[in-house]
């Protein structure tokens, strides 16, 4: 029998992690140092010897199944101890009533979590799922996450404690973060898609509108922020609509602006090569048989160019979620509100409050879109 | 029913085609036959205004084909190209619906239509309606091609080289069918070809191009015992002229009163099949029989090669 490779090392990196680094860090109160605390030191002795004995059982299937199912079922198995170890360290640490003391997933914790995690991934890849599957599982996922966590199972954590803090604020700079990144893609379509066709259409326009768009993609994100503040700031001083209208060298505008530049390329982009695809034949069909342009471009180019329409959404949506991040420096708003404050007061806790709803922004964004672009796809051009 | 006049087409300096005019009658099979470069394919594109022309000018039933908008010109004339064109995202009944969508039928209509034109081309309606362009045949796509294109009954079929992406024995098979359906809608098709066999095999009038020039046009019979030009004999082809010519006649034309002993051949069977026949049973007559098996006279090997010469 030989191991599998990929879960022999993620079975050693996860017990080695597990084993030698703290799997909370316990703190008296916000800002004092922590005190590392292994899993043994804060469950009972049957609790701990429970989880190890069910996280070994992870790691034969890892190392010995090969049935992709099975896999699955033990990683998610795993995934479950070790969140549910986790909460109860809170509840066992946090004194009753006390909401001062700060219990922190520890290194242990996270590097066993994330090969669990990706020893999921594995199993799910292997299983070829079709689409509809796909954005099933993650929906599944994320409402087992969310039903654990309306139901306070990780009330004692401390981000959830920085939560319980920022509760209001968190709802609001949350839609916020979507709108944004929403919104710049929103108008993205709106002037890629034309732009794209129209690049199409005329090949000399193409180069130079690429390039010039290629050229934005290379501006670094801050400093297009910063490129924009002046002009932006400019217009609202002499356009007093535009002032009225929210247009400032600081706060969303820039950050909208920007986002939308970044986002051009990969519509236009795309845009340009789903038309190409289409095949010369199915469009003098199509011109032959007495469509008009018009009709031709609705009815038989775009739609057999939109799978490869929908990965250029998929690239800016995941691209944008991430970006809007940054947003926050220049009075944007959004998730990234919390990372930079959590930042600026050293407090880990809070950085994580706003990093780790992005990345599941972003994760669930690309799974959605890529399920959508392959749905698209189906009937092959 | 086509009137071509003095027809040019010219992209910057080099001409494509050059001051064609012929006449297509109606009913007529006319095939466009020429090499690659010829221009046969750009003249064909002329006719429903693909391409517009540089001067010159073509009428539709006496009408210029610039009177009207090119779309609405294009819903009235069929058109088929080679590789089918399907629209690989529409389903074969609603790539065959596509002009009477166009041109706005009732969907009870359309449905009857696409009915009718699956079964004309001996596609089960049940089986194929809903599938798409990628889970057919070759053969079958090329035939959802020719029903699309005739899907709204128009008086005019244009083919772009229709069947070039077919193996030999499906496009033997296609090239019937397109006979068939002459016969049977009466629609009057012009075809590009770049196969000599394939004019031949189809066509009542057969134009020769080269060069963006029409070299002649007529009847195939005439293009092998009055070439126009020494390149239309060179493309018909020297060597077998006389068994080409023997083609183009059937048993039944050339069939002499009364009976002899002999083997029985079809009266649609070409003089060359019969020829082949007789030479290879080692005879020199042969029974006409019409589809029902009546005598319908004979054959000698003589009188066989008596057709064989200008």
């Amino acid at each position: 029998m030989r191991a599998d490779r990929l879960g022999a090392l993620l079975s050693a990196a996860g017990t080695t992690a597990l084993l030698s680094l703290p799997f909370v860090i316990f703190k008296a109160n916000r800002i004092v140092p922590g005190t590392p605390h292994s899993l043994g030191d804060v469950l009972p002795a049957w609790g701990a010897i429970g989880c190890y004995a069910l996280l070994l059982a992870v790691s034969i299937v890892a190392l010995y199944v090969t049935n992709p199912r099975l896999r699955l079922f033990a990683a998610l198995a795993g995934v479950v101890v070790v969140a549910l170890a986790v909460a109860a360290a809170g509840n066992a640490l946090t004194p009753a009533g006390n909401k001062v003391v700060r219990v922190a997933p520890g290194a242990g914790w996270w590097i066993a979590s994330v090969c669990l995690g990706l020893l999921a991934t594995d199993a799910i890849t292997r299983l070829r799922p079709g689409p509809a599957l796909r954005v099933l599982l993650l929906a599944a996922a994320l409402g087992v996450a969310l039903l654990a966590l309306a139901h306070g199972t990780f009330d004692h954590l401390s981000i959830m404690r920085e939560y319980a803090v920022n509760a209001v604020r968190f709802a609001h700079e949350g839609a916020r973060h979507v709108a944004l990144a929403a919104g710049s893609l929103g108008a993205a379509l709106v002037a890629g898609l034309p732009l794209g066709i129209l690049c199409y259409r005329v090949p000399r326009l193409r180069a130079a509108v690429l390039g010039t768009l290629n050229l934005i993609q290379t501006i670094p994100g801050i400093a297009l922020f910063g490129m924009l503040m002046a002009p932006l700031g400019a217009l609202a001083a002499a356009v007093p609509l535009a002032a009225q209208l929210g247009i400032r060298g600081i706060g969303a505008a820039p950050a909208v602006v920007a986002l939308f530049l970044y986002s051009l390329l990969p519509i236009v982009a795309n845009t340009v090569a789903g038309l190409k695809r289409v095949p010369r034949a199915t469009v003098d069909a199509a011109q032959g048989m007495g469509m008009t342009d018009s009709q031709v471009l609705t009815r038989i180019e775009l739609p057999l160019a939109l799978p490869v329409i929908i990965t250029g959404v998929r690239i800016v949506l995941v691209q944008n979620i991430g970006m809007v991040t940054v947003a926050a420096l220049i009075g944007g708003g959004g998730l990234g509100t919390f990372v930079f404050q959590g930042i600026g007061q050293t407090a880990i806790d809070l950085v994580l409050l706003g990093a780790i709803p992005i990345v599941v922004l972003a994760f669930s964004a690309a799974v959605v879109l890529d399920a959508l672009a392959e749905v698209m796809a189906r009937a092959p051009a | 029913m086509i009137t071509i006049e003095n027809l040019t087409k010219r992209y910057g300096t080099t001409t494509v085609v050059d001051g064609v005019s012929m006449h297509i009658p109606r009913n007529s099979l006319t095939v466009i036959v020429g090499t690659s470069g010829s221009g046969k394919s750009t003249l064909l594109r002329m006719v429903n205004r693909l391409v517009e022309p540089t001067s010159g000018r073509v009428l539709l039933d006496g009408n210029d084909t610039r009177a009207e908008p090119a779309h609405l010109l294009r819903r009235r004339i069929g058109y088929a190209i080679q590789g089918h064109g399907l629209f690989p995202h529409h389903t074969v009944a609603e790539n065959i619906a596509t002009v009477p969508r166009l041109m706005g039928w009732d969907a009870a209509r359309i449905g009857a239509r696409v009915t009718e034109l699956l079964k004309a081309f001996a596609l089960d309606p049940a089986t194929f309606a809903g599938q798409f362009p990628h889970q057919l045949s070759g053969g079958q796509q090329q035939r959802v091609g020719v029903a699309r294109a005739l899907a709204a009954e128009p008086q005019l079929l244009l083919m772009d080289e229709p069947f070039g992406a077919l193996d030999p024995i499906i496009r033997a098979k296609a090239q019937d069918d397109l006979l068939d359906i002459r016969r049977r809608f009466g629609t009057t098709i012009v075809l590009v070809t770049h196969d000599m066999d394939e004019a031949f095999r189809l066509g009542d009038h057969v134009a020769v191009m080269s060069g963006g020039r029409m070299l002649q046009y007529g009847p195939p019979a005439e293009l092998l015992t009055r070439p126009a030009d020494p390149l239309v004999s060179r493309m018909t082809g020297l060597a077998d002229r006389a068994m080409r010519l023997l083609s183009l006649s059937t048993a039944g034309e050339a069939a002499l009163p009364g009976t002899v002993d002999g083997p029985a051949v079809a009266a649609s069977a070409s003089l060359r099949d019969v020829l082949s026949e007789l030479v290879w049973r080692g005879v020199d007559a042969a029974c006409v029989t019409d589809a029902d098996g009546t005598a319908r006279g004979h054959l000698t090997v003589a009188a066989i090669l008596a057709h064989g010469r200008p």
